[in-house]
């Protein structure tokens, strides 16, 4: 067993891992931080998405060790709580871009960072790209991809995609 | 029509736990004390296990148990069944082999489980699970259908000779023989309905719990029906009686059919519970899902239309070879029978119609249902059919299938089935112009311009939902009646709770539901909780499948909210002091008729309950209502696909450049929910035409078990799909639903390929129609051009 201190969604977490824990295993069964969901164990889906010093990481492919001091960030930490909904978080279910559920965490994390990358102004066809490491199997990703201009457009501008770069 | 009532397009209820991370899935449970499974599962397709030694896995630390098909004889554990009998033409029964949870004796597919070790931590059950000795012998496999049934291929079961497990029929061969004798022209088809993995996201998960004190068990389970789950494993695993098992559906990421079955792993975490004396998790990795989850489709077939002179349609046949796997999964026998044959007329008025049909056993992993389930098989024959007829016939597509439509209801086709309503010129009418079909020639002439061919296919399928009732299902073979159940309760307080015996995993129950109960009584839909998935809280049910549970589950609720209003009413009389045949109810308010005397919804209720304004001997307090609601027909939603490509000469690269939709499902609920299952379902419809396919080699190795190589619909692959409806008011429910879960599934494949087809100017693409499919049929094409 090995130590890792880290923070997560805004707080600070020692915890006492077997080496080979994935960053997905340490919030989902150290913290009970659920939200973050397994789907496919060869980081091709996406539903393992968060956010690792504010960029979008497949939690399922990074060893819990390799996160000493960082700061993560996970969908149950992307709005505060009983405050608002984040703006990407409301534009899903105001689209109807989730049916099942298990995908769209990760989704939404992975819209937020497009956003950071590319802007608040993203067209059909940047979203459809930018999407390659999500797999939705409900959806057809029809509303996803409307959901996620509509969620850029709403949140906080942002600087240039090569500014943020 | 009200903000919330039926109609609306009203935003879902339950999202705001999924976009929060708040959902509740079965892998998010954990209980007190829990011990962790991992399966050893054959590594080879077809072997015989001659011993299994579990000594040095036993002495692995945090090694709780391990367990093999022994142990679970000795404790007498029934096999999974199926549940469906068919008949063969002989008269036969089909011959379901053993299927026991472990496999015991012989492994027949990659990925049966052979033994499970349960550890204190997951990881130390997968160390252990290494150190399992099991000695096998190989034996050859076959995983291709055709050849299981080839004199001399290994014999998978004993009780089924040739690996065949029914032959079976409908229709009558000789009235088509006839017709296709006076036929002018006839159509050919061979085709491959390409084997599929439903993937769903969430990976299959079970935990089992014991409880000795009581002798009571419980399960968590990602299941699409839990009621039938516990029914199953208690009636025939016999696991524990019905009244001691609890079965508990909670959040369900996805099932498209794969999770209705009851599987090994469910069965082996509930007995696994009682011997370790602890909780037992298991939670699939994707590898194991690939090779254990039930896939679907997988029919191999030779399928002709007669026409007459005047291009009518005279007759059908159609020959299919459907491989159901190693082991015959829950309802995998209706699948390529009653699910399929009965659905080869199509939109068309067909006299005669005659389908054989052989299922096999074959080293594949098991096949059941999954989205459609036979309906999209039979779609693909029939439009294809069509489709290519006109091409022969030089008829134009959609005016071919116009003269071909049935006209007048109800309309008894030569397969069983009563279609009772429908209009398909008006949603080829309306699809024809949303897809500017005029317009396509020009659109064609810019694609060749660009070097690229351009073409359009059709798909105007039917579908058989609201399944279904009971009697006449029985008379089929099922071994269940698919009636739904509901229970309304109303509260003291005036809010709502709807027990349902569906269940939803992604199709918004919790929202649509509470918009019928929203618009019947007049309250908001915050005071309505939709409450299903614990087999504790909801007395039975058959579950969410086959698009049934608008028109059979909302039909249940609609018929105890009958006897609520109806009781409510009682109660309304008495405060109002008025005859109870006067009172009306009417946006939450109890009115005497023709008069200003009202009370509203709130105080009925709470009267209800108090029971101090009326006799409580003549009048039972309280407000609650059961019902169950069995269907008199099928539903049969039907419309029209049409699909437009541009494929790459130079590579067989095909992009989908348009989509149309025009669906009738009968009443919608919510637009904006029918829609998103329509583009759900176009999506698994154009991953199987252009992507999907489980690929076993010839000794039953699946070669595309993980994400990386099987290849499912991504956004950038799929186009923008414009979705519309027509609507014909469904005329055996009382609500007039059709259903929607399925129908882009079924519409799609026939549509693309048709396209594709269309656009190359050769028949010869088989799905999925990937790059190199679509090159190669080009190439072969023009080859034999040249050669003319």
């Amino acid at each position: 067993m090995a130590a890792v201190s880290l923070t997560v969604n805004g707080k600070p977490v020692t915890a006492d891992v077997d080496p080979r824990t994935l960053l997905v295993q340490l919030l989902r069964e150290n913290l009970r931080l659920t939200g973050t969901h397994v789907g496919c164990d060869t980081s091709q889906c996406g539903a393992c998405v968060v956010h690792v010093n504010g960029k979008a990481v497949k939690s399922c492919t990074v060893l819990a060790l390799q996160l000493e001091g960082a700061n993560v960030l996970t969908i149950e930490g992307l709005a505060p709580a009983d405050g608002p909904l984040h703006p990407m978080q409301e534009a899903f279910r105001e689209n109807h871009g989730l049916q099942c559920g298990y995908c769209t965490p990760g989704m939404i994390m992975t819209a937020v960072d497009i956003v950071r990358r590319k802007g608040n102004s993203l067209d059909d066809h940047t979203i459809r790209e930018e999407l390659e490491g999500n797999i939705c199997r409900c959806t057809g990703y029809h509303n996803i991809v409307k959901a996620i201009a509509a969620g850029a457009r709403a949140m906080p501008a942002v600087a240039t995609a090569k500014a943020a770069e | 029509m009200s903000a919330t009532g039926i109609g609306a397009a009203v935003r879902r209820k339950e999202d705001h736990r999924f976009i929060t991370g708040t959902g509740h899935y079965t892998d998010d449970v954990n209980r007190p004390g829990q011990a962790y499974a991992y399966f050893v599962r054959s590594p080879h397709a077809h072997a015989t296990i001659k011993s299994i030694d579990a000594k040095a896995a036993s002495g692995m630390p945090g090694v709780v148990a391990v367990l093999t098909g022994a142990e679970l004889a000795a404790d007498k554990i029934g096999n999974l069944i199926c549940g469906w009998m068919i008949h063969s033409k002989d008269g036969s029964p089909m011959k379901m082999a053993a299927h026991p949870a472990l496999a015991t004796g012989k492994a027949c597919y990659v990925g049966d489980p052979v033994a499970v070790v349960i550890a204190d931590s997951l990881a130390q059950a997968r160390d252990a699970a290494e150190k399992v000795k099991v000695d096998y012998a190989v034996l050859p496999a076959v995983a291709d259908p055709a050849a299981a049934q080839k004199a001399g291929a290994p014999q998978i079961h004993e009780v089924a000779p040739n690996n065949t497990i029914y032959q079976w029929h409908i229709g009558d061969a000789k009235a088509v023989d006839a017709a296709f004798k006076s036929a002018k022209h006839v159509t050919k088809l061979d085709i491959v309905n390409n084997r599929l993995v439903p993937n769903a996201i969430e990976p299959r998960a079970a935990i089992g719990e014991y409880e000795a004190g009581t002798g009571t068990f419980t399960l968590w389970n990602t299941t699409q029906n839990p009621h039938v789950a516990r029914l199953v494993i208690a009636a025939f695993v016999g696991m524990a009686p019905e009244h001691r098992l609890r079965v508990i559906a909670p959040d369900v990421g996805g099932g498209f059919g794969s999770k209705i079955f009851i599987y090994p792993e469910e069965v082996v975490a509930l007995w696994a519970s009682k011997r370790a004396k602890r909780p037992v998790k298991w939670t699939a990795d994707r590898g194991e899902s690939f090779l254990s989850d039930a896939h679907g489709r997988d029919h191999i077939t030779h399928a002709e239309m007669a026409f007459d002179a005047e291009g009518k349609i005279i007759a059908l046949r159609a020959k299919t070879i459907a491989n159901l796997g190693a082991y015959m999964s829950t309802f995998s026998s209706c699948v390529p029978t009653y699910l399929y044959a009965t659905l080869l007329s199509g939109q068309y008025d067909i006299p005669q119609i005659y389908c054989e049909v052989d299922a096999v056993y074959t080293n594949t992993g098991p096949v059941d249902a999954y989205r459609g389930a036979g309906r999209p098989e039979a779609a693909f024959v029939v439009e294809r059919l069509v489709e290519i007829g006109a091409r022969e016939l030089g008829q134009d597509p959609a005016e071919l299938r116009r003269k071909n439509f049935i006209k007048n209801f109800p309309h008894q086709t030569p397969v069983i089935m009563t279609y009772d309503c429908g209009d398909y010129h008006a949603s080829l009418k309306k699809a024809l112009e949303l897809a500017d079909y005029k317009g396509f020639g020009k659109r064609k002439r810019e694609s060749a311009r660009h070097g690229k061919l351009r073409g359009i296919g059709f798909s105007a399928y039917i579908e058989a939902c609201g399944i279904a009732p009971s009697q006449a299902i029985g008379s089929l073979g099922a071994g269940v009646g698919l009636w739904e159940s509901a229970e309304v309760r109303v509260n003291p307080t005036g809010s709502v709770e709807i027990l349902t015996g569906c269940h939803a995993h992604g199709q918004g129950h919790e929202t649509t539901f509470a918009q019928l109960v929203s618009e019947r009584l007049g309250i908001p839909i915050e005071n309505i909780s939709i409450v299903h998935g614990d087999t504790d809280k909801v007395q039975f049910g058959m579950g969410t499948y086959g698009s049934r549970s608008g028109a059979v589950g909302m039909s249940a609720i609609v018929k105890a909210l009958d006897k609520v209003e109806a009781k409510a009413k009682k109660v309304a009389s008495h405060l109002l002091e008025a005859a109870e045949g006067d009172i009306v109810f009417k946006d939450g308010k109890f009115t005497v008729a023709g008069t200003d005397k009202s009370v509203d919804w709130g105080a009925v209720v709470f009267n209800a309950y108090i029971a101090h304004k009326f006799n409580g001997q003549e009048l039972e307090p309280g407000l609650k209502e059961g019902a169950f609601y069995d269907p008199s027909n099928f539903t049969f939603p039907a419309g029209c696909h049409i699909c437009e490509v541009e494929v790459d000469p130079e590579t067989g690269e095909t992009r989908i450049v348009a989509w149309t939709a025009v669906d009738d499902f009968g009443v919608v609920i919510n637009p904006m929910i029918v829609e998103g299952q329509v583009h759900g379902g176009i999506a698994q419809g154009i991953g199987q035409a252009l992507l999907e396919g489980a690929a076993y080699d010839k000794d039953g190795q699946l070669l595309n078990g993980s994400f990386m190589d099987y290849s499912m619909p991504r956004a950038n692959i799929l186009p923008p799909l414009k979705v519309d409806v027509t609507v014909t008011k469904c005329p055996s429910n009382p609500l007039g639903i059709k259903g929607c879960g399925e129908a882009g599934a079924i519409a799609a494949p026939a549509a693309v390929i048709n396209a594709i087809t269309d656009a190359v100017g050769t028949e010869a693409v088989a799905m999925p129609a990937t790059a190199s499919t679509v090159w190669a049929a080009i190439r072969k094409s023009h080859v034999a051009k040249a050669a003319e």
